[in-house]
């Protein structure tokens, strides 16, 4: 970005730093109710009123410089490290006006770092109504930079700030806070010297974040570990001195800047919301009622957008199929290419509804009081209170319910989230379950009420939400925690969505889902394509070649003969050849090599098993027909032995094997496009197939 | 005293705390010594609590709580 100045915006979690943001630089994005909602860089260009350009970084909001997870510890390293050219020329502190007691923490060390700053004041509208009066003039005086009063939501004082920003001080005029260099005397000069750190505040912060610091090179590290040991330096203890010589800096500060009223206030409306909201009975209420609305808006709103985008696609099939000249170029472009896409697209309207509703939920203050309520239940099975959106979303589609794990700080607690949601019985499922159900359970009533086949779907959907449980338990002691687990968090108040945001975040999380994930499921239906497209040797010419003989072209319609000859090219297919090649693994499950080419299909998406079933048994008419393919599998027969393929032990095997085993791309995907790591995707597939296969197994030898 | 035997509604100043680690986090969010706490709500199921510190709803769960000594 060509800029003239550079200017990072930084303040602590819920003050409305994003919202200004979005306000400085038109560019729109994430703005969470949530600590931690901002995870990556963002940037955006803000022209100021004397003509030139600003370049504004966002950075993660924080309450202190000390990190607490690894988004915060960004901010240090952007403001210290020289050597990548990031340090910013200003930086605007955003501090919430209405508690500016613990806001004021986090700009007294920045002010330490001696980069100009500028104070913007927020939510002064939220003060005064408070009854808090703040003397800007006096305050701005004291600390010796521009403090300027504004209000983001309302878009007051934004001009304000801006003209500030133009005009800032090219050198840091801030007053200093605390005396830095008595906190641990010693071992500052010694660093100061030694690694030519001019700052004596940025040498202390050096001692204290060494360690997580990527641009110290290891030598450096090394000594300052040494010198650690010499002086004797408690990082704690000297955080904890500092800390406390911070407030009683403010505290003298704010002595004759800001008064408050004497009286508490009456009971505020957010007090009022909470009575209700995290109530013994009603809170729970509430909560599962706002749940059971999240499931129903992801699988009933969803339902008309989806097969207006499958019906597209659909068109778009037969007009490329029309237009361009049958052979492999238009079989690409159908069955690979349109086919990948419209199995991403086709997700959006879940991922768009579902962020949407988060986003609410975030936006108004609730998602704190949601993981407020859960923690202890969520905490025993190693989870966190905030794992339960997630796991709910988890029914409609896991991968917008990956994606909204970032709002679990806590590392642990969220790769356990990722690595047990796909567990939960997705929409995807739902297909393969229904038509393998209806196939062998009989549809009569048990104790007058009870359908057999809706108890067996019931059955399939506890069972999922159980097992991510019980395997959430013992993740819980696999994985070893980052960082010790902490529940020190803010209750924001209530307030009302920005309906801005709410849009924004489902066209981000869309783009995001389609454009990351997307390539992978596009370049795995291609892969599946050419093994379902192509046969080793001239076999499928040979199929060609034989049923153009007029003893099948004479006695079957084109139509019929088309479909056995798709049939036979499929079982002839590398897809097929892999499936009597797994054959033999599978065998001990039930399943015969027709189901390998199914289950090798299905990992493009889950109910695709259908339509394969469709092809391998050559459906007349409608494949997308469940009863016409129900009726083709009813009749299979075992050629050895004469006997139904799909006996209850087969079709139940085969339903514990889609409700364990990981055969989706598109959360292949995500997973690693929110771990950033392929091992994580990778044990995850492991353990998903290794416990499908158990669990398969052991089914079917139950029932047989 | 500790912070975590308070019952709702009820109010203490701090005095000083019994982990260091938790110190440190605590007072970043401005529960210092001689700040004066309220027990605002305790979370249904009786764990986590939250508290209103310096002018804002902070929550803990009971054995982070039990960190903190009251005067």
């Amino acid at each position: 970005m060509n800029a003239d100045i550079r200017v990072a915006l930084v303040g602590n979690p819920n003050t409305g730093k994003s919202t200004l943001f979005n306000i400085l630089t038109g560019l729109n994005q994430k703005i969470g109710n949530f600590p931690g909602v901002t995870v990556d860089k963002k940037t955006g260009a803000c022209q100021l009123p004397d003509g030139r350009t600003a370049e504004i970084i966002d950075l993660p909001g924080t309450y202190s410089i000390y990190p607490k997870s690894k988004d915060e510890s960004i901010v240090f390293s952007v403001l210290a490290d020289k050597s990548k050219g990031l340090v910013p020329d200003l930086v605007v502190v955003i501090a919430d006006a209405s508690n500016l007691k613990r806001n004021l923490l986090l700009y007294t060390q920045i002010a330490d770092l001696k980069i100009p700053v500028i104070v913007a004041l927020n939510m002064m509208d939220v003060a005064q109504k408070a009854g808090i009066k703040i003397n800007v003039d006096l305050l701005a005086k004291k600390l010796g930079v521009p403090v300027v009063p504004i209000s983001a939501r309302k878009s007051e004082g934004i001009d304000k700030l801006k003209t500030a920003i133009a005009y800032a001080n090219k050198v840091a005029l801030q007053e200093d806070t605390i005396d830095v260099q008595s906190l641990a005397p010693g071992i500052i000069a010694q660093i100061s010297s030694e690694l030519q750190v001019d700052n004596p505040y940025i040498a202390l912060q050096l001692a204290h974040q060494h360690e997580t610091l990527s641009y110290l090179s290891n030598e450096e590290s090394d000594r300052i570990e040494a010198l650690e040991q010499e002086h004797g330096f408690n990082s704690q203890k000297a955080q904890a001195s500092e800390t406390i010589a911070r407030y009683n800096f403010i505290n003298d500060l704010l002595y004759d800047t800001v008064t408050k009223p004497q009286a508490a206030h009456n009971e505020s409306v957010s007090n009022k919301i909470d009575k209700i909201l995290t109530h013994k009975v009603f809170g729970f209420v509430i909560f599962f009622a706002i749940l059971l609305f999240i499931f129903q808006a992801i699988f009933s709103w969803s339902a008309y957008p989806m097969s207006l985008i499958e019906d597209l696609f659909v068109w778009l099939q037969s007009l490329a199929a029309k237009q361009l000249p049958a052979g492999p170029l238009s079989s690409l472009i159908n069955d690979g290419i349109l086919a990948g896409l419209s199995g991403v697209l086709v997700f959006i309207p879940q991922i768009a509804i579902l962020f949407a509703l988060i986003s609410i939920l975030e936006d108004t203050g609730y998602m704190s009081r949601v993981t407020f309520m859960m923690d202890k239940v969520m905490r025993k099975v190693g989870l966190n209170g905030k794992s339960v959106v997630p796991l709910i979303g988890g029914f409609a589609c896991a991968v917008p319910s990956i994606m909204s794990t970032r709002t679990i700080e806590n590392w642990k607690d969220r790769m356990i989230t990722i690595m047990v949601t796909p567990l939960v019985a997705c929409s995807a499922r739902l297909p393969v379950y229904t038509l393998l159900i209806s196939l062998v359970v009989p549809n009569r009533n048990i104790w007058w009420i009870f359908n057999l086949q809706g108890l067996a779907l019931t059955a399939m959907y506890v069972l999922s939400i159980v097992s991510a449980v019980i395997v959430a338990f013992v993740m819980k002691f696999v994985l070893k925690a980052r960082e010790r687990g902490y529940f020190i968090m803010e209750l924001p108040v209530y307030r009302m969505p920005r309906w801005k945001n709410v849009i924004f975040t489902m066209y981000d999380r869309s783009k995001t889902f389609v454009l990351q994930a997307g390539k992978v499921i596009i370049a795995v239906s291609i892969i599946l394509w050419v093994l379902k497209s192509y046969g080793p040797g001239n076999r499928f010419a040979q199929i060609d070649q034989q049923y153009a003989q007029p003893r099948y072209t004479k006695t079957m319609t084109p139509d019929s003969l088309a479909k056995v000859i798709a049939s036979e090219k499929l079982e002839n297919s590398y897809a097929g050849v892999f499936g009597h090649v797994i054959e033999p693994v599978i065998k001990p499950l039930g399943f015969d090599w027709k189901i390998g080419i199914a289950l090798i299909s299905s990992f493009a998406a889950r109910e695709v098993f259908v339509g394969t079933m469709a092809t391998i048994y050559s459906v007349e008419g409608d494949a997308d027909k469940l009863q016409s393919v129900e009726e083709k599998m009813r009749e299979a027969r075992n050629p050895d032995t004469g006997q139904p393929i799909f006996t209850l032990a087969v079709a139940f095997s085969l339903m514990i094997f889609y409700a364990f085993a990981m055969q989706c791309a598109s959360t292949v995907a995500v997973v690693y496009r929110e771990t950033k790591d392929w091992r994580w995707p990778a044990a995850q597939f492991a353990y998903m197939t290794a416990l499908a296969y158990t669990a398969s197994f052991i089914v079917y030898h139950w029932l047989k | 005293m500790k912070l975590s035997q308070l019952s709702i509604g009820e109010t203490g100043i701090v005095k000083e705390f019994t982990d260091l680690e938790m110190s440190v986090k605590l007072m970043e969010m401005g529960c210092l010594p001689g700040e004066e706490i309220c027990v605002s709500r305790i979370a249904p199921l009786g764990d986590p609590i939250a508290i209103s510190v310096s002018g804002y709803q902070l929550s803990l769960r009971k054995f982070e709580a039990s960190t903190i000594v009251l005067q």
